[in-house]
């Protein structure tokens, strides 16, 4: 028979996998060093400051194969004050690029909206460069689970 | 911080009357009906101009219930040893309600047969529609306003036949001025807005969106006028709904707490004219106590979901949090004095549902008795008999769900079961009879297949830990409500301070008291999953069969989950 977690509990969130001794094939350690390393890349090494970006995630995955995130930043969208891009990285992931917005004075403002796959319980960044250099990030935690118990 | 504060007692202790021994139960069941009435459960310190009236969580109980109050439920970090994290002689203490009085039966397990025996059962809709109408008349109509919370159309027989519509008939006969909802949804997207389109009151939720467009999917405020006061009240229903229940069954709609949304609406409300701000809840007690500290703004929450009776409503900050119980015990009521925009003055209190003291309003009983009517012969008939205490809930056990688990495994041949820690479901006395009502009153839903599954060790931890994760997250906002799912044929330790992958620990075969070891499978059967198309037997039909067949039940109480604090 072919095992399904889903079925015990009624589990919603398919791709759940939690931290059971043996099962975790990446630690969170290192898959927070490569994050850090793609944030460094997207950076040129500048170590970004908080504020002026939102980003917005369930506290919550309902489904992890479709995860609505969606980042906003403070800016004026012209002259130095402007959004030139927003990377979007998801630490558990096998690869945690999942996706780079680039804006212009066009854009008029920078603000996205996307849906990402999330395999287990992690956190999402999302990192803005300015046109004046300046790199600001924002961090949330999604929590993948089983559920079905709620009563 | 409310901490303490003297509300009704009433004059009436049956246990302390007979001393709780050996005195048969027709003498203290008259005493205490004798003693107790319908005039002392009604007296209420009246204030200002506003009058909320809150029931909830009623899971399609038209009749009076038994229902034990748990003897376990834990808080985690700032939210240990405070309400609703306080049960037994903890509660009673707390609040100074004395031993064997009626408030001590109706909100502890303490000397919970004996007293059961003495104060008889709690709710009935006929009874809270006398309560209902009293306070209309007392107070005037134009001045109060009466709140479902939701948790309504699920949980009972007639409930399942008829697709909620029992009770959608008879609340209707209460005149709710809105309601919120969780369960509902387990009828599915298509009967919920059936319902909703014919009710003819308003089912807010600030927090349904739908999927594809992200818009709301329901109205998320209503506006009143209630004694000259402008009130808004808002919506939030369960925000996990599709993670605790059947996604499936609502594909289209997207919940959670959205404590952003909630803001903009009731800064929306204000802008709109609101003095005074209620959020409709269905978030669950934790979950509300934090969300009153992220969201201004708000003047009142009445909260359900955790089925906490928290006797009087509890400041946090600004606003008012009054929890109202479920199955029909009790009848939550705030007054409020508004002055200047500003609620100033309020009083509050549950009202416990004592059906042997409380009229029955003939309206709602011949209600109840033409939805009851076509199944009364199936309602009424017995399938067993029960020798122990069968109860439910409790954050790890119960004896119901004890019966259950023996039933999986016995009828479908499994070395472990699971039962969900579900926290509706009623109890039964030792010597009851067990009736399909009363099973129906612990299995009924939409889903209710019993599933047969091999899982290895690692894989049963896995489950159990991620349950317990939602169960005592020291972050409310990450918890789902229900209790912790309940195991059988295997025995386990938990540490709910622990983090996730540390608080389960010692899983151990019953049978053998083997340890369960991390790449060795084993059977296990359990119902309630949240998949589609599962296979297997209806849990209701499962455990007829097994009761049926055992004709006497006797589940002794012995927790198989040790707790490390």
């Amino acid at each position: 028979m072919k095992l399904d977690r889903r079925q015990v509990l009624g589990l919603t969130a398919g791709a759940a996998v939690l931290a059971v001794a043996g099962i975790r094939v990446n630690p969170a350690s290192a898959a927070a060093e490569e994050t850090k390393k793609q944030v460094m890349e997207f950076t040129g090494g500048k170590e970004p400051a908080s504020g002026k970006i939102t980003l917005k995630a369930p506290e919550i995955a309902e489904n992890g194969n479709t995860v609505p995130i969606s980042v906003s930043v403070e800016s004026a969208m012209s002259g130095d004050d402007l959004v030139e891009s927003v990377m979007i990285l998801a630490e558990g992931n096998p690869n945690p690029d999942v996706a780079t917005f680039h804006f212009t004075e066009m854009s008029g403002e920078a603000s996205a909206t996307t849906r990402m796959r999330l395999a287990k319980t992690q956190n999402v960044v999302a990192v803005a460069k300015m046109k004046d250099g300046s790199v600001y990030s924002d961090t949330r935690l999604v929590k993948v689970t089983i559920g079905g118990c709620g009563g | 911080m409310f901490t303490r504060r003297d509300f009704l007692q009433y004059t009436v202790n049956a246990g302390a009357a007979l001393g709780l021994a050996g005195y048969g139960a027709n003498v203290t069941r008259a005493l205490a009906q004798q003693k107790l009435t319908q005039d002392d459960l009604l007296k209420f310190d009246s204030k200002g101009q506003v009058t909320l009236l809150h029931f909830t969580d009623v899971h399609a109980q038209l009749m009076p219930v038994y229902f034990r109050p748990p003897d376990t439920n834990i808080g985690i970090g700032d939210y240990a040893g405070i309400p609703p994290h306080l049960v037994g002689e903890e509660f009673l203490t707390h609040f100074g309600i004395e031993k064997g009085s009626p408030l001590a039966y109706a909100h502890t397990m303490v000397d919970y047969v004996e007293l059961a025996r003495a104060y008889g059962r709690l709710g009935g809709l006929d009874r809270t529609a006398t309560l209902v109408k009293a306070i209309r008349a007392e107070r005037g109509d134009d001045k109060v306003l009466f709140l479902d919370g939701g948790d309504t159309w699920q949980g009972s027989y007639t409930s399942l036949k008829s697709n909620g519509q029992d009770m959608v008939d008879c609340m209707k006969l209460l005149k709710p001025d809105a309601m919120v909802g969780h369960w509902e949804f387990t009828f599915g997207e298509d009967r919920v807005k059936e319902i909703i389109d014919d009710m003819g009151y308003p089912f807010l939720a600030s927090n349904i969106f739908d999927n594809e467009w992200d818009e709301p999917v329901f109205e998320s405020t209503a506006m009143f006028e209630k004694g000259g006061v402008k009130v808004a009240v808002i919506g939030q229903a369960m925000p996990y709904t599709p993670i605790a229940n059947p996604r499936w069954m609502f594909p289209k709609w997207s919940f959670g707490i959205r404590p952003d949304t909630l803001q903009e609406n009731v800064d929306k409300a204000r802008a709109d004219g609101a003095e005074v701000v209620v959020l409709l809840s269905h978030d669950g007690f934790d979950v509300d106590r934090k969300l009153a500290s992220v969201v201004s703004g708000i003047d009142v929450i009445v909260t359900g979901h955790t089925h906490d009776a928290v006797p009087q409503a509890i400041e946090i900050g600004s606003t008012l949090l009054l929890s109202s119980g479920s199955h029909g015990k009790y009848l939550g009521r705030i007054d409020l004095e508004v002055k200047d925009g500003k609620v100033v003055g309020h009083s509050s209190n549950l009202i416990p549902v004592f059906s042997d003291v409380i009229q029955s309003d003939p309206e709602m009983a011949t209600k109840i008795d033409e939805v009851r009517k076509p199944h009364e012969a199936e309602l009424n008939r017995v399938i067993g008999k029960t020798e122990s205490l069968l109860y439910r809930r409790g954050n790890f056990n119960g004896t119901w769900d004890d019966l259950i688990c023996q039933g999986v495994i016995e009828q479908r041949d499994t070395q472990i079961a699971l039962s969900p820690g579900f926290r509706w479901g009623t109890t039964l006395l030792p010597g009851q009879d067990i009736t399909i009502e009363d099973l129906y009153t612990e299995t009924s839903m939409s889903y209710p297949s019993v599933y047969r599954l091999e899982f290895t060790g690692a894989q049963m931890k896995e489950i159990l830990e991620d349950v317990c994760d939602n169960l005592f997250n020291k972050d409310p906002f990450f918890q789902q409500g229900g209790d912790m799912v309940r195991v059988g044929g295997m025995s386990y330790t938990c540490s709910p301070n622990a983090d996730m992958g540390g608080r389960i620990s010692d899983m151990r075969l019953m049978s053998t008291g083997e340890p369960l070891e991390a790449d060795k499978s084993y059977v296990v059967g359990g119902w309630a999953s949240v998949n589609e198309n599962v296979e297997g037997p209806a849990i209701y039909d499962l455990m007829e069969k097994h009761i049926t067949g055992k004709q006497v039940v006797n589940l002794p109480d012995q927790p198989t989950v040790k707790v490390n604090m």
